[in-house]
């Protein structure tokens, strides 16, 4: 099922929670909505589920204009943040609510409800667990029994508030994949909500990176990492460094000195780079600053550069150097970026 | 290197045995003295003259009218609560309005006033001087002195029990089941049936038996509204006093047992559902 979000606003007691949203989701897609806490993102997925009404906007499901429709009617697979399971109904009912509290025209018969449980409990990889109550479940159990609550009603669109919030790092991480070819099979449209932009880049199609209530990029996790629209998205999606920069005849300036990169079209603003697309080097034209702090990761070391700013607190980047090369703290330390992009003020 | 000394190490919130035995002791004497010692007098007096006195003075038919008149109070005042109880607490707990907090005064309203206050009000309103007291008369329609009036009175008493009780656990739980339960497409009805209701059913239970003992008990408001009416407005509690000052013991305490013998149900039922339902949720405030 195709989603149209057409200019979609919300208030909560005159404060806009989303401000003009528009997003189009294409049918059978994995989508992530990815921001920091109060960019909107949750109320966004409320608003498509139908559990929020907006102030102002439509959303369209396919050709139907399902802000006009309650939730009930809407038909949407909605899975918690704490799962929401009914405490008094073991694993079986819970799934089969949503058959059971069908009109009498078109619920099934107890049989067919039955097979249809023990079917989903096969799909989420639960079966045997029928006849237990959710306190009776660890935490990755809970999370397949609420999705197979929600598959049961044959939903339109799937949809996911922090699916993986409240599992730890392990669990969460096979829960992932699991929930990747879940998706592939079953090939429902479907918009998750998440912090973790580790989780929103390996999982989703497309990545919709919220701040303040409005969409800053929309991408793939190649888009959006590779090619930030905006400041935010390159400062919130993986690590960054920013510094105050002039562009004058096509040569980039820092601090009115050249740093031996160049733009094409001249401007004032902030040039951004992440710490792996820096290149040490001995030229005069370069960023400099000293080593405050030096950290291995992995293969590499990251060190932590202040660069001196006319008396004012330093700027302070960092920056991927070589396991070998000689930066050591307290030194001086010449960089260029490789790759970077300058924001106009 | 072994040392055999024994060293015994205590918790450092323990006392030392004096102490709890000290501790101890105090309680049940005063439990012994307030509580069972009346208790065990009212069913020795009840009994004193034997068990046929006992049976006579229940079935003596103004007795049995204040029985059976307690009972029908109860029996309208208790689920006339528990259907207030239960909207006043969902919408309390469920939603967000202006006002809550003034609402959530009002609920305690009937705890803070004096029941005889809580009578007299009803004097006021329906009495022979007031406004609507002669009107409703005209219509043939008798609110004091007469078996709505003990009804209002009694409602008014206990109706922030059942509220009380539920909107806590309403508030700790959330609407996250309920909005489960509609983007599984569940009407409102069925989700109140399928959701809510088996969410909070041991709370309301709680509720529902403590409005009941104090429907069954109330003295001072439904004193002062009911005029006292042998056999036709008298309710337990009133008859017990009446005989009580007709110096006929025996009568006044077998109906006084009766009571008793309620609220000593109604503890073993709490008892028996705190058991079953965990600490938390049973202990309310009241």
């Amino acid at each position: 099922m195709e989603v149209k979000i057409n200019n979609i606003r919300k208030e909560f007691d005159r404060f806009a929670a989303l401000n003009d949203v528009s997003l189009n989701i294409a049918s059978g897609e994995l989508i992530a909505l990815l921001g920091p806490s109060g960019s909107g993102k949750t109320t966004l997925l409320r608003l498509i589920a139908g559990l929020d009404f907006p102030t102002a906007g439509q959303i369209f499901f396919g050709e139907e204009d399902a802000s006009r429709h309650s939730v009930q009617e809407r038909n949407v697979g909605f899975v918690f943040q704490h799962y929401a399971l009914f405490r008094h109904m073991t694993v079986a009912q819970n799934i089969g609510f949503g058959l059971k509290v069908r009109p009498s025209a078109s619920r099934p018969p107890k049989s067919e409800i039955k097979k249809r449980v023990s079917d989903l409990l096969d799909m989420v990889q639960l079966s045997g667990l029928e006849n237990r109550y959710p306190n009776q479940l660890s935490g990755g159990q809970r999370q397949r029994v609420a999705l197979a609550r929600a598959m049961a009603i044959e939903p339109r669109i799937l949809l996911l508030d922090e699916p993986f919030g409240a599992l730890d790092a392990k669990v969460r991480k096979e829960l992932r994949r699991w929930l990747r070819e879940f998706h592939d099979r079953t090939g429902h449209t479907t918009v998750f909500v998440t912090h973790d932009q580790e989780e929103a880049l390996e999982l989703a199609d497309r990545v919709v990176v919220m701040s303040q209530g409005k969409i800053e990029q929309v991408g793939s996790a190649d888009d959006v990492y590779d090619r930030p629209q905006s400041p935010f998205v390159f400062s919130f999606i993986g690590e960054s460094s920013h510094l105050p920069v002039e562009v004058k005849n096509g040569t980039v300036l820092f601090q009115g000195e050249p740093i031996g990169i160049s733009e094409k079209t001249d401007a004032a603003g902030d040039l951004f780079f992440r710490p792996e697309d820096v290149v040490l080097t001995d030229e005069k034209d370069a960023l400099f600053g000293k080593v405050t702090a030096c950290r291995r990761l992995a293969g590499t070391r990251i060190a932590e550069i202040d660069i001196a700013n006319n008396g004012h607190d330093p700027f302070h980047v960092e920056v991927e150097v070589p396991l070998h090369a000689p930066v050591e703290l307290g030194s001086e330390a010449r960089f260029r970026p490789t790759r970077w992009k300058i924001f106009n003020k | 290197m072994s040392d055999n000394r024994r060293i015994s190490f205590r918790n450092p919130a323990d006392e030392s045995f004096s102490t709890k035995l000290i501790l101890v002791a105090l309680t049940l004497v005063f439990l012994a003295f307030f509580l069972f010692l009346p208790l065990v007098s009212v069913f020795y007096e009840a009994f004193r003259e034997g068990w046929v006195t006992y049976e006579e003075a229940l079935l003596e038919p103004d007795a049995w009218a204040a029985i059976q008149l307690t009972l029908t109070v109860a029996a309208i005042a208790v689920p006339l609560n528990l259907v207030f109880g239960l909207a006043a607490s969902w919408a309390i707990a469920k939603f967000e309005f202006k006002g809550k907090a003034f609402l959530i005064t009002l609920i305690d309203l009937p705890f803070s006033i004096s029941p005889v206050i809580s009578g007299l009000v009803y004097v006021l309103l329906f009495g022979s001087g007031s406004l609507l007291g002669p009107f409703l008369k005209s219509y043939g329609i008798e609110i004091l002195f007469a078996v709505p009036g003990i009804v209002l009175a009694t409602v008014f008493v206990t109706f922030p029990f059942v509220a009380r009780e539920l909107i806590p656990l309403m508030q700790e739980q959330g609407t996250g089941d309920e909005e489960a339960a509609l983007s599984l497409g569940a009407s409102g009805w069925q989700t109140f049936w399928y959701v809510t209701l088996p969410n909070i059913k041991w709370g309301l239970l709680y509720g529902v038996l403590l409005c009941n003992a104090r429907a069954m008990g109330e003295f001072g408001a439904v004193s002062v509204v009911s005029g006292r009416i042998r056999g036709l407005t008298n309710t337990m509690p009133l008859h017990v006093e009446i005989l009580y000052n007709e110096y006929n013991m025996v009568a006044a305490f077998a109906v006084a047992s009766l009571l008793a013998l309620l609220a000593l149900v109604t503890l073993a039922l709490k008892t028996f559902l705190e058991l079953r339902f965990g600490a938390g949720a049973a202990g309310g405030r009241h």
